[in-house]
């Protein structure tokens, strides 16, 4: 059995934690810290039976993911009061806007830049007061900003300088240049906000982001832990909603999302055990590829299909540009790694 | 990995896989009188890999991987690879170590309690704790010092000590040879040789010290002991610790506790001798 | 030009311990640790929980503490009040 298969057996419920012979901990734990999940892992098996030093281990991801949490969301709090003075409305995205709106998902869940998304009319005044209130362009050179600029669907990265933290400010959700284009206003008119007065998408935009940023958008790396964000929400809204999955359809459609959200949902089955609805439950002979990419890590935490993770690669960039932009872009990345390597 | 070595060093387990047989060879030397726990799964993994399999042969070079990988190390040449074992299992611990707030200092302890010396590469800490290590202390390691957040106990990490340059030969001419490492020559940091700490400072590693007094050492000039307000001796630690934002509230209590408990100095002293004489004085004082 | 209105961060949300010439103040809800000297923790202390612009802050201030001759405190209590906003420990209100 592989580590990262236990991984996944452990997070789904299929494997029993205290049958499992103490060194296979070791890889699982390589595993889970690559994958960005060691804490995700620990709240998933708080209380389980567990050899002592790995209890001890995951005692410790616990409480360093609170103070993470926490960290994080004073990000989008501090955010939320430099856009305040200008009344600009903004969506929080992903890892923060699960933990702003107490989703399960973001137990130990590892939550990196603060995504936000503003309506594209407003970017340039939210620019501005960000860099008001602190935050400033992360260095680069002006390729880089010229192709955030004229391709993406976020501003190029800034950084907070006391707080060294990123912020990524959206005005869609997958590049300009993508073969699919979401339908931003809807996702910001039909935002919902949470307890603690946060705009958040509503679950099943919230559900087809997830989709979309893990197949869309991205070449799978940390798919694992999109893809038990993925599990999470479509569990947790289901049960709160009986017309979910419908719901979620209709919205995946609108954003030209199926099927990505169907893919993801598939694989959500496959690996976490979620319980698909009828019309949903389908094999489709494509997704064991992306199975097979998901679980590429050996004992040691290292990917072990280079070649596959290749092609992931390429095809993240095949979706999100034309083909002529893409042999310049990633000839423009070549040149310049190799002269990083050369210098 | 093709070969492996399995490491405990104070509370922390580790595993260190390389695609070389001769660090693990050094470092299994290094650490062979360490306690043992073959069923004990490993807190971190450290990685010696070659970027492309035939650099396994040719030019051999060593890049450090793991749980935690700073993004521009350099690769070291295989003669160094103790050296890049340690500096991977160094950065494991300091990035990814949660359950103590991690001070890079070194430390010794007398009577169950606790002499921490806290100081930048070059301020002699290392040298200091290894010679007082060698006297009537417990070494309790020259790179970082544990402080447990409830209780504020200090807890050892005593690796082999990295004793570097003009210190090698200060401190071989005091021990036995078996317990000094190969010397390894022309590293980044100058010349490195590693000693493995006396035998009973290895099997009292478990055991806490409470901190007594806090030195910030500083290698050359006069000698000059400066009492250094709670206020200061917080920020340099807070500066010295590389997880003390992760740790939050704990780590907040920790170390107010810690400056606000235990007498802090900034000594400056001219060599080990004069260094030590300082320490013992300031220790006799402090605890008596 | 008149005074932003600020409010405190609530008293729960800080630990404020004093070392000696400086004051460690941990904001719970950031996980920041903040090194403040005199007068921003008296001025934290002297804000309470409702909104307080630098006018009122400094009248506070003056009644509590002997300020002199001192030129125009009003303008540097607002710098000190734009200093504790952008740290997170005041907010506008």
């Amino acid at each position: 059995m592989s580590p990262a298969q236990t991984l996944v057996d452990l997070l789904a419920g299929r494997c029993e934690p205290g049958e499992l012979p103490p060194r296979a901990w070791e890889g699982v734990i390589g595993v889970a810290r690559a994958e960005a999940m060691l804490a995700t892992l620990a709240h998933r098996l708080e209380g389980a039976s567990l050899p002592p030093s790995v209890a001890a281990l995951f005692a410790d991801q616990r409480a360093a993911a609170k103070v993470a949490t926490a960290q994080a969301l004073w990000e989008a709090e501090m955010a939320r009061r430099a856009l305040a003075s200008e009344c600009i409305e903004f969506v929080l995205l992903k890892g923060a806007a699960y933990a702003a709106a107490g989703l399960s998902c973001s137990a130990g869940r590892q939550i990196g830049d603060l995504d936000i998304l503003v309506l594209a009319a407003d970017i340039r005044r939210a620019e501005n007061e960000l860099l008001e209130a602190g935050w400033e362009w992360v260095k680069s050179d002006p390729y880089d900003d010229h192709y955030y600029r004229a391709h993406m669907h976020e501003l190029p990265p800034m950084i907070h300088k006391t707080r060294d933290r990123m912020i990524d400010v959206h005005h869609t959700i997958l590049p300009r240049t993508h073969r699919i284009t979401p339908d931003a206003l809807a996702l910001v008119s039909d935002a919902v906000t949470t307890e603690g007065g946060f705009a958040v998408l509503c679950p099943a935009d919230m559900t087809a982001h997830c989709a979309a940023h893990m197949l869309a958008d991205g070449d799978l790396q940390g798919g694992l832990r999109n893809l038990w964000d993925f599990h999470c929400l479509t569990r947790d809204f289901a049960a709160a909603d009986a017309g979910f999955w419908g719901r979620l359809d209709a919205r995946a459609e609108l954003h030209g999302l199926r099927a990505a959200v169907r893919r993801a949902a598939r694989l959500a089955r496959d690996l976490y055990g979620s319980a698909l609805p009828p019309g949903w439950d389908e094999q489709v002979g494509g997704d064991a590829w992306y199975r097979r990419r998901l679980l590429a890590r050996d004992d040691w935490g290292r990917p072990t299909d280079r070649w596959l993770e290749q092609v992931f690669y390429i095809r993240s960039h095949w979706l999100r540009m034309p083909t002529m932009m893409l042999a310049r872009h990633l000839w423009t990345k070549w040149r310049r790694r190799r002269h990083h390597f050369a210098g | 990995m093709r070969y492996c070595a399995r490491i405990a060093v104070g509370p922390v387990q580790f595993r260190v896989g390389s695609d070389w047989r001769r660090p693990i060879a050094d470092l299994d030397r290094l650490y062979s009188a360490y306690p043992k726990d073959e069923a004990r799964p490993a807190d971190a993994t450290v990685r010696l890999f070659a970027a492309r399999p035939w650099r396994r042969w040719l030019r051999p070079s060593v890049h450090i991987g793991g749980d935690f990988v700073v993004p521009d190390a350099l690769p070291l040449p295989l003669s160094m690879g103790l050296l890049a074992a340690e500096m991977a299992m160094n950065l494991q611990v300091a990035l990814g170590w949660r359950r103590h707030l991690l001070l890079h200092a070194s430390a010794v302890a007398r009577d169950g309690r606790a002499l921490i010396l806290s100081g930048e590469s070059g301020s002699g800490k290392s040298t200091l704790a290894a010679l007082l290590g060698e006297g009537a202390w417990r070494l309790m390691g020259d790179e970082f010092t544990l402080i447990e957040p409830v209780r504020g106990a200090a807890f050892a990490f005593p690796r082999a000590v990295s004793l570097k340059n003009q210190a090698i030969d200060e401190v071989a001419a005091r021990v036995d040879a078996a317990r000094l490492g190969p010397r390894l020559t022309g590293t980044p940091k100058g010349d490195i040789r590693h000693l493995i700490p006396r035998a009973d400072a290895i099997a009292a590693m478990h055991e806490p010290a409470r901190p007594a007094l806090l030195l910030f050492p500083r290698f050359g000039g006069e000698a000059a002991i400066e009492p250094m307000g709670e206020g200061e001796a917080f920020v340099r630690l807070t500066e010295a610790s590389t997880n003390y934002v992760a740790l939050g509230e704990a780590g907040f209590s920790a170390l107010t506790r810690l400056v606000r408990e235990v007498p802090a100095f900034g000594v400056t002293y001219p060599d080990s001798a004069t260094g030590i004489a300082l320490a013992e004085d300031l220790w006799t004082e402090a605890t008596a | 030009m008149t005074d932003r209105v600020f409010r405190a961060a609530p008293a729960d949300a800080l630990c404020i311990e004093p070392l000696g010439a400086i004051t460690a103040i941990f904001d719970r809800r950031s996980m920041q640790t903040h090194l403040v000297a005199p007068p921003l923790p008296e001025m934290l202390a002297l804000m309470g929980e409702g909104p307080c612009d630098a006018a009122l802050l400094t009248k506070r201030l003056e009644a509590a503490f002997d300020l002199g001759d001192t030129g125009d405190v009003r303008e540097r209590v607002a710098e000190r009040l734009d200093e504790l906003a952008a740290m997170g420990l005041v907010t506008a209100a």
